[in-house]
């Protein structure tokens, strides 16, 4: 990683992309007019950023619930602390999963240290598929519990003022 | 209840487009044009696929994807427990703030799971202690010690 620092014009390309990009035939142009920056200083802007991992990266981001993916389960394992980097890289590596990460437990009411977001066409698939992590674990697996979301409360996304 | 966007029939390139658009953009300066030449397809019949899918909702983003610890801010996932019947007025007070970017009910004791996006790494926890301040309920904050895996492709 870099050692890249926000300035002022960084700022004004994130804000003015962060909504996305607009579909035009020259869309660095346009978020360029947008900020009074040139294509080119807006190019070299984003690529700086795309090489030190500010912007994960450019491209699309489809709604899984439209492309039939409805269900997506929260599964949350109390795993042994100090196997959780080999468990979490052998979960996060399966091809439903996204998001892996290991978190604080927080007890008594939070005894899971490790989150995987398992996704899948309906709820009993993501359930098919949280018991097969838990095979894979064995007796690794302390303890799991899948929390589907019932509804969506907020979604605005990662924003900057 | 969340339920599905109205499904939209997708074609070859759709589908080539929502597939190959996942992996990235180019940073040129005609990149529709790029793409387009690398389907076999024209800019202005991709931008019109793109314009569709974007606003059928089957794309719920395009465009650069931020890293928020990266741009310096702070990042976190917390969770409140709430009685059914309080759970609207948190509801309200939780969304009001600005730095809430998603939340979500979830089927737990732990029912209102949101997620914190600051400016500073600081702000998460000021965060959290305001709206425990605000809503009377503690904030168990979460914050991601390792993470393992980010990106799930959704192939069509």
């Amino acid at each position: 990683m870099s050692n890249w620092q926000m300035d002022e014009t960084d700022r004004k390309i994130i804000k003015a992309t962060q909504e996305g990009l607009p579909l035009v035939e020259a869309p660095y142009e346009a978020v360029g007019a947008e900020i009074g920056l040139s294509g080119d200083e807006v190019r070299q802007r984003l690529n700086a950023m795309l090489e030190a991992g500010v912007i994960r990266r450019i491209g699309a981001v489809p709604n899984h619930y439209a492309l039939g993916y409805t269900a997506n389960g929260m599964s949350t394992w109390d795993v042994p602390d100090e196997k959780v980097k080999e468990i979490g890289e052998k979960i996060g590596a399966l091809d439903f999963v996204s998001h892996c990460y290991e978190r604080p437990r927080h007890q008594p009411i939070w005894n899971y240290n490790l989150f995987a977001m398992v996704h899948g066409k309906d709820k009993e698939t993501c359930m098919k598929r949280v018991e097969m992590i838990a095979h894979m674990l064995g007796e690794d697996d302390r303890g799991h519990e899948v929390l589907f979301s019932s509804k969506i409360l907020k979604k605005t996304g990662l924003r900057i003022a | 209840m969340r339920r599905k966007i109205d499904p939209i029939e997708l074609d070859d390139l759709d589908r080539q487009l929502i597939n190959e658009l996942q992996n990235g953009f180019p940073v040129s300066e005609r990149p529709f044009h790029d793409v387009a030449k690398q389907l076999g397809s024209d800019e202005k019949t991709v931008l019109a696929k793109l314009t569709r899918l974007r606003e059928s909702g089957v794309l719920s983003r395009f465009g650069p994807m931020y890293h928020a610890e990266r741009m310096g801010g702070g990042l976190t996932l917390a969770a409140l427990s709430i009685p059914e019947d309080d759970f609207d007025r948190v509801n309200d007070i939780v969304n009001a703030f600005p730095e809430v970017a998603h939340n979500y009910k979830r089927e737990h004791e732990l029912n209102m799971w949101f997620v914190l996006a600051t400016e500073t790494p600081e702000r998460v926890e000021e965060c959290c202690h305001e709206i425990t301040e605000a809503t009377g309920y503690q904030v168990y904050n979460m914050p991601k010690k390792q993470e393992f895996f980010i990106g799930l492709r959704f192939d069509v």
